[in-house]
C-alpha cells in the first residue's frame, strides 16, 4: 500500500509538472496572468515529490521485502541506519532522490523568489517543470523503484534471501556523502532554469544575478562539502592512503564545482556592473550541463568506474535523450538570444571584473581540461579503436600548475576595486610574497629532493593563507561583512586544502611488511608493535582484528584495523584503523596472513594530512557565510526593495 | 557577439552527444587483448605443475607443429567447462598445453580427475609471471602458437562448443 | 591453537570469488630495502593500470593480478633495470591501455596540446573585454 501511494505520488507530480510548463508556455505566447497558480502548482508538486521518497525510505526503514528495490538492496539483519540509508544506494532510489530535489528545489523557487519578474519566473518555473518531467518519465517507464517483487521469478532463481547493500557502502559517510551531493548537483537546475527564463523572457541583467546569487552559493557549498566528504569517506574506506584518484565519477563531480564556482564569480561582476552576460548565463547552462553529464556517466555504464551503478545501456540511451533534449535547447536558446545581450565598455586591465574574467578563464580552462581526459580514452577508441588510459599522471601534470596559477591570483583579486584600481596593489602583497619565499626557501633546505609541485604548493598556500586575510585588515575586521568574511574564510581554506596536498605528497611515509605477533614496525617517528590478531563479529560481518601498539617516545596508542567478510552480498572490506594527531595522522591496514605464520600489515605517517578536507570544510564553511551574510543583509533592506518590486 | 562563437557550444555539444551514441551502441569492451599477435612466444621454462606429467617451457613449443596453450586455473569455474572442449578437440588431433595459475599440485591433481585431462604438459605458473610476459590478463585464456613458436591466436575466455570449427580452422592455418 | 580458529574463520567466510588458493606473491606487498629502489618501483606502481579492476593502478589494488604485477615490478627495479624498461616491456604486451602515463604515441598530444589550446581559446573570446591600454 505504501509503496502504490508512493507511485502515485509520482504520477501525480509528473501530471502537475506537464500543466506548469504549458502554463509556462501560453503565459510567454499570449501574456497570461499565470504567475500566481503557476507558484501554487510548482509548490504541490514539490510537496507530492516529497511524499512519493517518504513512501520510498519507510519501505526501506521497514525492510519490506515484496519491493523489488528493497530485495535487490537491503537485508533484514542490517543495521537500521544502513537499511535506510540503502534507499538512495542504488540507481533507482538515488534517481528518485535527484527528482525530490529538482521538484523540492522549484518549489522553493515558486515560495520565495522576490527579485525576478513575474514574467521570467513564471518561465524560469516553466523550465524547472520541463527538467523535471524528463525525469519523472525515466523514474516511471525505466526505472520504477516502487515495482514489486515478481515472486514467481525470484523463487525460480532461487535467490530468495534478500542481497544486502554492498558492504563499501555500509559506512556513516553513506548517509551524508550522496544526499549532500545530490543537493548541490540539482540546486544547480535553479541557476539553469533561471537562465533559460532570463534567455526566454529577455531580462538578463543585475537584478536576475542578484537573484540567482543565493541559489548558486547554496548548491556549491553543499556540493563542496559532498565533494570533500567524499574524498575522506575513499580515504579511510579503501585502504590505501589515497583521497582523489581522477575517476571518470569522480571527475563528474569535480566538473559542475568547477563551473559552479566560476559562475559564483561570474555572477558577482554581472550584479555588480551588469557585464559578462553571455558568459553567465552559459556557465549557468553548463554548471546543470555537467551535473546532467555526470549521472548519464554513472548510470550508462560507459565508463568503467568503482563508482558505476549497474550498468544498463536502455537507461543510458534514455539519460542520452534527455541530456542531448536539455542542453541542446539551451544551447540553442542561447545562440539564437545571444546576439541580443549587450556588452558594455571593456574592463581597466587592473580591476576587480579583470581579475574575475582572468579567474573565470582559468577555471573554464581547468573544467575543459578535466572533461576532455575524462572522455578522451572514448573519443580515441570511436575514431581509430585504440585504446588508451588517462589518469593520475596525466590530471596532476596539467591541472596542477593551472591550479596553483589560480591560487596565486586568488591573493591578488579581492584587493582590487571595481572599476580601476588606483592604489598599489602589489605593495599589499610584500609580505604574503615574502612569507611565500621564506616558505620555499625551508622546502629546499628541509627537504632538498621534494618534488616541484608540492613545494611550489607549500610556496604558494603559505603565500595565499597571508594573502587571503588581507581584505580584512584594510578596516575594521568586527565591522567587515559578512559576505567579506566569508570570502577570507573560503580563499584561506584553499590555502590550508592546498597546504595539506603537498604535505601529504612530501612527507608521506609508507611501510608495507609482514611481520609476527610480538614483532615491531618503524614507520616515520612511529614504532609500531603487532601484539595480537584476533576474530571478531559484527552484526552482518565477520571479522581479523589486529591489536596495534603504536608508540612515539612515552604515550602508547592502541589501534585495531580489520579485515571484514560479509555474506551477503559476499565481499571482503578493509576497516584501516587511523588515529588523528596535532601534527598528521597514523593509518594502519591488517591484510592477509602469510604462510610463514606473520601477518601482511600496511603502515602510513601522514603528516597534516587533515589539512586537506579542513580547508574543503572551511571553503564550504566561508561560502556558507557570504550566503548567510547577503540573505540578511537582504532582509534587512527589504522595506526599500519593496518599492521596486514588478507586478 | 558573431554567429561563430554563438552557435559553436551547439556544434561541440553535437560532437559530443555522437561519440556518446557510438559508445552506448558499441558497448565497452573490458577485455584486454595482448598484443603479442605475429610475435615469438616469449622464453619461459615452467616447472611441472603435477608430477606425473612433464614440465612446460619454450622449446616445446617450436617442434614444427601448432601448439594449443590453455592458461588455466582448478580454482577458476568457466574452465571446469571448458575442458571437455578441450577433450573434443584434443579427440581431433590439436596438441594441448597447459599453464596452471596460482596454483598448488594437489588442487590441479583433484581438477584433472574429477574433470577430465585434455593436457600434454601443464607448467606451474604460480606467481602469474609467464601469464604476464604472454599479455594474457585473466582465465582461461588460450594461444594458439604455430610450429616456429610464433603466437597465432588469442581467444579470451573458455573455449566453447561453437568455437570449436574456428579454433580448428585456426589451427591448420598455423601449420 | 588461536591461529587455526582464525584460518577456520577465513576459510568458513570465504567468499565464492575467484580467488585463488596461493598467498599473494614475495614482494606484492613487501617493500624493497633499498628505499630509492622502493621509491622508484613505487612511482612505476602508481602509472601502471591494473588489468582486473575497475580503473585503478596496481599501487592500490587488492586484486591478485595487480600483486603479481607489483612483485613483477619490485624484482625487476631490484635486479636495476630502470622503470622506463618495464613500463615498455608491459606496454609490448598489453599496448598503451596498461599506462596511465601518456606514452608519447601520436594519440595522446591532442591530450597535451588541450591546455595551450584551450587557454588561447579563451583569451581570443575575453580580448575585446578588456582594455590593455591605460586610460590615462
Amino acid at each position: 500500500m505504501i509503496a502504490e501511494t508512493g507511485l502515485a505520488a509520482l504520477w501525480l507530480a509528473a501530471g502537475l509538472a506537464a500543466l506548469q510548463l504549458v502554463l509556462m508556455v501560453l503565459a510567454l505566447r499570449s501574456d497570461l496572468e499565470v504567475g500566481r497558480t503557476v507558484r501554487a502548482i510548482a509548490v504541490v508538486q514539490g510537496a507530492l515529490t516529497l511524499v512519493a521518497f517518504a513512501m520510498l525510505l519507510l519501505v526501506f526503514a521497514r525492510t519490506d521485502l515484496s519491493v523489488a528495490l528493497v530485495f535487490e538492496n537491503s537485508n533484514v539483519a542490517q543495521p537500521f541506519i544502513y537499511k535506510v540509508a540503502g534507499t538512495w544506494g542504488n540507481h533507482e532510489g538515488s534517481m528518485l532522490l535527484w527528482v525530490a530535489i529538482l521538484s523540492v528545489a522549484g518549489a522553493f523557487l515558486a515560495f520565495l523568489s522576490r527579485r525576478t519578474s513575474e514574467r521570467t519566473l513564471v518561465a524560469a518555473l516553466g523550465a524547472q517543470a520541463a527538467l523535471a518531467l524528463g525525469f519523472y518519465a525515466f523514474l516511471l517507464i525505466a526505472s520504477n523503484p516502487f515495482a514489486r517483487l515478481d515472486l514467481n521469478n525470484a523463487l525460480f532463481t532461487g535467490a530468495l534471501n534478500a542481497r544486502g547493500l554492498n558492504p563499501l557502502l555500509q559506512d556513516p559517510g553513506l548517509a551524508f556523502h550522496p544526499p549532500t551531493l545530490y543537493l548541490g548537483y540539482v540546486g544547480l537546475s535553479v541557476a539553469f532554469s533561471l537562465a533559460v527564463g532570463a534567455l526566454l523572457t529577455d531580462q538578463v541583467d543585475a537584478q536576475l544575478a542578484r537573484a540567482m546569487r543565493p541559489w548558486v552559493l547554496g548548491a556549491w557549498v553543499l556540493l563542496t562539502l559532498g565533494i570533500t566528504a567524499g574524498s575522506y569517506w575513499a580515504y579511510y574506506e579503501l585502504g590505501w592512503g589515497g583521497y582523489w584518484f581522477w575517476d571518470p565519477v569522480e571527475n563528474a563531480s569535480l566538473m559542475p564545482w568547477l563551473a559552479a564556482t566560476a559562475l559564483l564569480h561570474s555572477i558577482n561582476v554581472l550584479a555588480a556592473r551588469g557585464a559578462l552576460k553571455a558568459w553567465t548565463m552559459m556557465l549557468a547552462v553548463i554548471a546543470f550541463s555537467m551535473s546532467m553529464v555526470g549521472t548519464f556517466l554513472v548510470r550508462s555504464g560507459i565508463l568503467t568506474s568503482v563508482h558505476a551503478f549497474a550498468i544498463d545501456p536502455e537507461r543510458g540511451t534514455f539519460l542520452l535523450a534527455l541530456l542531448a533534449i536539455y542542453v541542446g535547447a539551451a544551447f540553442t536558446l542561447f545562440a539564437v538570444r545571444g546576439a541580443t545581450l549587450k556588452e558594455g565598455a571593456p574592463f581597466e586591465l587592473i580591476s576587480r571584473e579583470t581579475g574575475l574574467v582572468i579567474n573565470n578563464l582559468l577555471l573554464s580552462v581547468v573544467l575543459g581540461i578535466v572533461f576532455l581526459g575524462t572522455l578522451y580514452p572514448l573519443f580515441v577508441e570511436a575514431v581509430s579503436g585504440e585504446k588508451l588510459s588517462v589518469g593520475a599522471p596525466y590530471f596532476n601534470a596539467v591541472a596542477g600548475p593551472l591550479a596553483l596559477i589560480l591560487a596565486v591570483l586568488v591573493g591578488v583579486g579581492p584587493l582590487l576595486s571595481w572599476r580601476r584600481e588606483r592604489r598599489p596593489v602589489f605593495k599589499q602583497l610584500t609580505i604574503p610574497v615574502l612569507l611565500g619565499v621564506t616558505a620555499l626557501a625551508i622546502t629546499i633546505i628541509v627537504s632538498p629532493s621534494m618534488t616541484i609541485l608540492p613545494r611550489l604548493g607549500l610556496t604558494v598556500a603559505t603565500y595565499l593563507a597571508a594573502a587571503s586575510i588581507l581584505p580584512l585588515l584594510r578596516r575594521n575586521p568586527l565591522r567587515a561583512p559578512l559576505a567579506t568574511w566569508g570570502m577570507v574564510i573560503a580563499h584561506f581554506g584553499i590555502a590550508v586544502a592546498l597546504a595539506g596536498m603537498a604535505m601529504n605528497a612530501a612527507f608521506t611515509s609508507e611501510r608495507l611488511a609482514v611481520i609476527k605477533p610480538g614483532e615491531t614496525l618503524d614507520v616515520g617517528p612511529w614504532t609500531v608493535l603487532l601484539k595480537d590478531v584476533t576474530p571478531g563479529a559484527g552484526k552482518n560481518w565477520t571479522a581479523v582484528e589486529a591489536d596495534l601498539r603504536a608508540t612515539r617516545g612515552e604515550k602508547i596508542t592502541v589501534l585495531k584495523p580489520q579485515t571484514r567478510y560479509f555474506s551477503n552480498p559476499p565481499t571482503e572490506t578493509n576497516e584501516a584503523a587511523i588515529e588523528t594527531f596535532w601534527n598528521g595522522q597514523l593509518y594502519t591496514v591488517i591484510g592477509k596472513p602469510d604462510p610463514s605464520g606473520g601477518w601482511q600489515v600496511r603502515l602510513w605517517w601522514k603528516p597534516f594530512v587533515t589539512l586537506i578536507w579542513t580547508g574543503g570544510a572551511l571553503i564550504g564553511f566561508g561560502g556558507a557565510l557570504a550566503l548567510l551574510g547577503r540573505l540578511w543583509r537582504r532582509r534587512r533592506r527589504r522595506s526599500d526593495w519593496r518599492k521596486e518590486r514588478y507586478v | 557577439m558573431s554567429p561563430a562563437i554563438r552557435f559553436a557550444p551547439l556544434a561541440l555539444l553535437l560532437v559530443f552527444i555522437i561519440a556518446l551514441i557510438w559508445r552506448l551502441a558499441t558497448p565497452v569492451d573490458t577485455n584486454v587483448p595482448s598484443k603479442l599477435e605475429g610475435k615469438p612466444v616469449p622464453t619461459f621454462d615452467l616447472p611441472a605443475a603435477i608430477p606425473t606429467k612433464g614440465a612446460l617451457s619454450t622449446s616445446d613449443l617450436a617442434t614444427g607443429r601448432p601448439h594449443l596453450v590453455n592458461i588455466f586455473a582448478s580454482w577458476c569455474v568457466p574452465c571446469i567447462g571448458e575442458v571437455k572442449v578441450l577433450q573434443d578437440l584434443k579427440a581431433r588431433g590439436v596438441v594441448v598445453e597447459g599453464i596452471a595459475v596460482r596454483d598448488r599440485p594437489e588442487d590441479i591433481a583433484e581438477f584433472l580427475a574429477r574433470n577430465g585431462d585434455p593436457y600434454e604438459r601443464i607448467g606451474s605458473d604460480a606467481q602469474s609471471r609467464v601469464q604476464i610476459a604472454l599479455g594474457s590478463s585473466g582465465v582461461p585464456e588460450s594461444f594458439i602458437v604455430d610450429g616456429t613458436g610464433i603466437i597465432r591466436y588469442q581467444h579470451i575466455g573458455p573455449i566453447g562448443a561453437a568455437d570449436v570449427p574456428m579454433i580448428l580452422r585456426k589451427v591448420e592455418q598455423a601449420r | 591453537m588461536r591461529r587455526a580458529i582464525i584460518i577456520l574463520a577465513l576459510i568458513a567466510a570465504q567468499p565464492l570469488l575467484a580467488d585463488s588458493n596461493l598467498p599473494p606473491a614475495y614482494w606484492a606487498n613487501r617493500q624493497l630495502p633499498d628505499p630509492a629502489q622502493e621509491a622508484k618501483a613505487q612511482a612505476l606502481m602508481e602509472e601502471l593500470r591494473c588489468l582486473v579492476c575497475q580503473g585503478q593502478s596496481i599501487a592500490d589494488s587488492d586484486a591478485e593480478l595487480a600483486g603479481d604485477m607489483r612483485d613483477l615490478v619490485r624484482r625487476r627495479i631490484a635486479a636495476g633495470e630502470n622503470p622506463p624498461a618495464i613500463r615498455a616491456w608491459l606496454v609490448q604486451r598489453y599496448g598503451t591501455w596498461i599506462s596511465y602515463k601518456p606514452t608519447g604515441e601520436p594519440a595522446a598530444w591532442p591530450l597535451w596540446l588541450a591546455p595551450i589550446a584551450l587557454l588561447l581559446v579563451g583569451a581570443f573570446l575575453i580580448r575585446r573585454r578588456i582594455r590593455l591600454k591605460a586610460r590615462d
